[in-house]
């Protein structure tokens, strides 16, 4: 694939192409994208000496895993000395002295970082609408009414519209109920959300501190390993991240698969959606069918309760963890007559509406009379979407569904909230589990745009599920369609 | 005011622990470093910062633990109490709520005729916030973050305080005890150590009236004068037909009064929730145990065996036992010579305390010197030199100039016990005394002092008093 890394390594290794010229193409194109898909570009005389150590271990024929390679970065990474801002208003001016964990992960493999991926403010939004750089337009349109602007997803919709526009290789995005994989869906590209606890979180501006998890969104399952391999370290400085021994995600990608998988399918996820959708599962079946898959359909108990469970424990979560915006220390600050009047319009004008919705939705939940209703509730249906998932796992490799409802939408099309969080009803249960999920491109609507399906796999599998996810992307041959 | 009221106290003490970095940073956990010196990313509430917890902490907790009587829980979990304010970056206090790490523990505490025994209902661990200093100029407030994340041990009792004496004698129990497992340095003038006041008032044996929590008090002295002014108002309230209300007080170090910061109508709702950064913390029994035997000797059992076993006075022994460094040096000089305990506990107690007391030293500074000490004392007690030799040259001894024999050597003070030489001196003493010896045959006691004196007089000082004195008589009964 041209655009895949290991196309573009041979090129350079090659001397096809040099680390800099690549650079100027990539940056050349994003520059003059009208995506919106990068709220910070940077400028190649910021990363020239990462260019020419990069050019220089070509030459030397020692090249790093993603040496030269331009990414895109999600505007929710640290990065330091480089402008870091959530996409919201209150973090605007706001340039860190540090360097997230994954983001150092991906310099140190020799990537080069072409700029930060817009996003939905605080990554809390599934269209990409939040951001207070203005809504990311899908590359894609729809062939019947071509005039639309199309959203890419959210929350980590800029990344997504990047990779898929080409103006970058792949970006690092952040999944906590769905933003990577719904993104990567409706634009056609690959996302990978790993088990909970594989990336370190340290230095990513936190949503839901339970459920966010780093992983790329690229052209290629192929892709998705490589980075995977950089990112997916223990981290000391990360209480939850988990020290399991890690593989070679890489390495085997493309062989045989040696014994039967058994595949199921939650007929409940397919009650209710469009026949677009259900071809996606259908084409799959038949894809895999004859490499030694079987397909059974499972149940969950649990779906139902999903939603409502993620919209009480995310928000309770970042009603906290969104407190240290307050204007004193760092970011945005609106000047009032009291301390309280400080707070109050800092963070009034700071933060945008969705923002807030969610802050008061958890701050409500958590409150004195009404935690045990809903944040402790939340909790114990929680931990039986998880015995619901482990149940399955009993008896199957893999759950099949589709990554989302419906396809890419009209930006402005779903305003109401309940309607735009249900976008998300296939990836937050896997989210709540802790599970790892990939998502890719498996077909087109009728109005020509990408559809996407997920694999969920069990925990620390993601071997397995790249396996899986690359035999699927070799038969349905979504680039070729 | 009538007589038949009573205060019914139970107080919230903050231990800070003395650990060498922060609860869940690595920051350095000292004071009196410049202004936000001791901050990093972590503490400044920095985006996509995470706490990793400092498991020093937690070992401290358990020896806490052991050290108080409590249950250890294996399970404890680590929540967010969630408030705004400037000193506090996060936007939270990490903190333990439903599931602390010690719970039902209790400490005995002395009172003039008996011991009483004070219940603790809790003890956790949380990060203490920074300072907000508002007198420095008339417009602006400054922050020193510099003691956010600093470890908390938050030990709360039961109600069980009914004076001020009791509540000092709390507080003074609790800090030895600290001190003793060396987790907290117990200096109250720099915050290590600070109490919460919950109090209310009571007729005798009636029911519990409306508490007020008195916060922030970091002295003895201020808590004894809080109590006593808060008891009265509370009284006089009352008394005057009025209610209490519960409020969070302040107490006025410079007025010596209470006054309301906040009623409960404004209280915060902290909406508590546990800390998704960080994973609850699971203890072995392994660990327990281990920690254990890091625990080391209390007060209590010290004190029961300086009176037992080295037979000292029970008021000499307490002074020994009130702090660790005391006990420690008394035991080291123990170890190093065959003069008795009691002997040295007397010494120590007295002229040894009360130089350090004039030079302003650390009890422990004397660790090094114990050597001298105790072959000074040996010379005292085997009557080489006299108790007021011993006396006059220990400033010497423990200035480090030189050792004892050495010293009593140089200036000539070793005692004459001699009783040959001595019996010659005291037989020319008597020459001349006929008058006196009768007065003492006839029954006048205070005669032999003079005699004694006299003899003294004529060894310069140097006689050994006891033998002067047996040998006096001998020859006076004659």
């Amino acid at each position: 694939m041209k655009n895949s890394i290991s196309h573009i390594k041979n090129s350079l290794r090659g001397k096809k192409i040099s680390v800099e010229e690549l650079y100027d193409e990539f940056f050349t194109k994003a520059k003059s994208s009208k995506t919106n898909s990068f709220n910070l570009l940077l400028d190649k005389e910021i990363n020239i000496q990462s260019i020419k150590e990069s050019q220089k271990r070509y030459e030397n024929g020692n090249p790093l895993p993603l040496d030269g390679i331009p990414l895109g970065i999600k505007d929710l990474f640290c990065t330091k000395g480089i402008r870091t801002t959530a996409s919201s208003k209150i973090l605007s001016n706001f340039t860190p002295d540090y360097e997230s964990f994954i983001t150092q992960k991906l310099l140190d493999d020799g990537s080069i970082f072409i700029g930060k991926n817009n996003c939905d403010e605080f990554a809390m939004g599934s269209s990409n609408e939040t951001s207070f750089f203005g809504p990311v337009k899908n590359p894609w349109k729809n062939k019947n009414v071509p005039t639309d602007d199309l959203v890419p997803g959210g929350s980590s919709g800029g990344s997504a519209a990047a990779v898929a526009e080409g103006t970058c290789v792949a970006s690092m995005g952040t999944d906590t109920g769905g933003s990577i994989r719904q993104p990567a869906s409706l634009c056609g590209i690959v996302g990978l959300k790993p088990t909970f606890g594989s990336c370190s979180r340290w230095g990513i501006v936190a949503f839901a501190s339970s459920l966010d998890q780093a992983g790329p969104l690229t052209n290629s399952v192929e892709d998705a390993a490589l980075i995977l391999n950089s990112i997916n370290k223990h981290d000391f400085n990360d209480s939850t991240s988990s020290n399991h021994v890690r593989e070679d995600y890489l390495y085997g990608i493309n062989d045989k698969l040696d014994q039967k998988i058994k595949i199921g399918i939650p007929s409940d996820y397919l009650k209710d959606v469009s026949g677009d959708i259900l071809s996606q599962i259908e084409n799959t079946k038949k894809a895999l069918f004859k490499h030694n898959v079987e397909f059974v359909d499972v149940e969950f108990k649990t779906t139902e309760y999903a939603l409502s469970t993620y919209y009480i424990l995310a928000p309770a979560e970042a009603s906290s963890n969104l407190a240290r915006y307050d204007g004193i220390r760092y970011g945005v600050r609106e000047e009032g007559k009291t301390l309280d009047d400080i707070y109050l319009n800092s963070r009034t004008r700071g933060f945008g509406d969705e923002v807030t919705r969610r802050i008061l939705i958890g701050a409500y939940v958590l409150s004195a009379g009404y935690y045990d209703a809903y944040y402790r509730q939340a909790q114990k249906v929680r931990r039986l979407i998880k015995d619901d998932f482990q149940r399955i796992f009993n008896d199957v490799d893999f759950i099949l569904t589709p990554t989302t409802p419906n396809e890419a939408f009209k930006i402005g099309d779903k305003l109401d909230p309940i309607s735009m969080y249900k976008n998300d009803i296939y990836t937050v249960p896997t989210s709540l589990a802790g599970l790892p999920g990939i998502s890719i491109p498996s077909g087109l609507s009728t109005n020509g745009l990408p559809l996407g399906i997920q694999f969920i796999g069990n925990y620390f599998e993601e071997k397995k599920l790249l396996q899986i996810a690359a035999l699927a992307e070799k038969e349905l041959n979504f680039n070729e369609q | 005011m009538s007589n038949n009221w009573e205060m019914v106290i139970g107080l919230e003490v903050h231990a800070q622990l003395n650990t060498s970095s922060k609860l869940f940073s690595s920051s350095p956990n000292q004071f009196g470093s410049e202004p936000n010196e001791n901050v990093n990313f972590i503490d400044s509430g920095m985006p996509g910062m995470l706490p990793v917890m400092n498991f020093a902490c937690i070992e401290m907790a358990i020896k806490t633990g052991f050290a108080l009587n409590f249950n250890i829980n294996k399970y404890s979990v680590f929540e967010r109490k969630n408030y705004f304010y400037p000193d506090l970056p996060q936007g939270y206090q990490i903190s333990q709520f439903e599931f602390p790490i010690l719970t039902e523990g209790f400490i005995n505490i002395d009172n003039p005729d008996n011991q009483k025994k004070i219940r603790i209902e809790r003890a956790h661990l949380e990060q203490d916030a920074g300072k907000s200093i508002h007198d420095i100029d008339p417009k602006f407030s400054f922050i020193d973050l510099n003691r956010v994340g600093t470890p908390l041990l938050e030990i709360v009792s039961y109600p069980d305080l009914s004076s001020a004496e009791e509540v000092v004698s709390y507080m003074s129990s609790l800090r030895q005890v600290l001190m003793y497992i060396d987790v907290c340095d117990g200096n109250m003038q720099e915050g290590s150590l600070r109490a919460d006041v919950n109090l209310s008032v009571r007729h005798k044996g009636g029911e519990l009236g409306t508490r007020c929590e008195i916060k922030n008090l970091n002295s003895f002295k201020f808590i004894r004068q809080a109590i006593e002014y808060e008891f009265k108002r509370q009284i006089d309230v009352i008394e005057s037909g009025g209610k209490i209300e519960q409020n969070t007080m302040l107490f006025d170090t410079s007025t010596g009064e209470t006054r309301a910061m906040r009623s409960k109508e404004f209280s915060h709702d902290y909406r508590y929730f546990p800390d998704p950064d960080l994973l609850p913390v699971n203890l072995t029994q392994d660990l327990i145990d281990k920690v254990k035997t890091l625990v080391g000797e209390l007060p209590q059992a010290k004190l029961d065996k300086f009176i037992k076993d080295y037979n000292v006075d029970k008021d000499i022994a307490k002074i020994i036992t009130a702090e660790k460094q005391n006990a420690i040096l008394f035991e080291k000089m123990i170890s190093e010579t065959d003069v008795k305990p009691k002997f040295i506990a007397a010494w120590l107690v007295g002229d040894i305390f009360a130089f350090i007391k004039e030079n302003n030293l650390e009890v422990s500074s004397l660790n090094e010197k114990t050597k001298e000490i105790t072959d000074l004392l040996k010379l005292v007690s085997d009557d080489v030199i006299s108790n007021k030799a011993g006396k006059e040259i220990l400033p010497r001894v423990l200035n480090g100039q030189g050792n004892p024999s050495d010293i009593v050597k140089e200036l000539g003070l070793e005692q004459v016990s001699d009783s040959g030489e001595l019996e010659k001196i005291i037989d020319e003493s008597l020459i001349g005394e006929e008058e006196n010896i009768s007065k003492f045959q006839g029954g006048s006691d205070r005669v032999l002092g003079y005699f004694v004196g006299k003899c003294l007089k004529a060894t310069k000082g140097k006689g050994n008093p006891k033998l002067i004195n047996k040998i006096l008589l001998e020859r006076l009964k004659k």
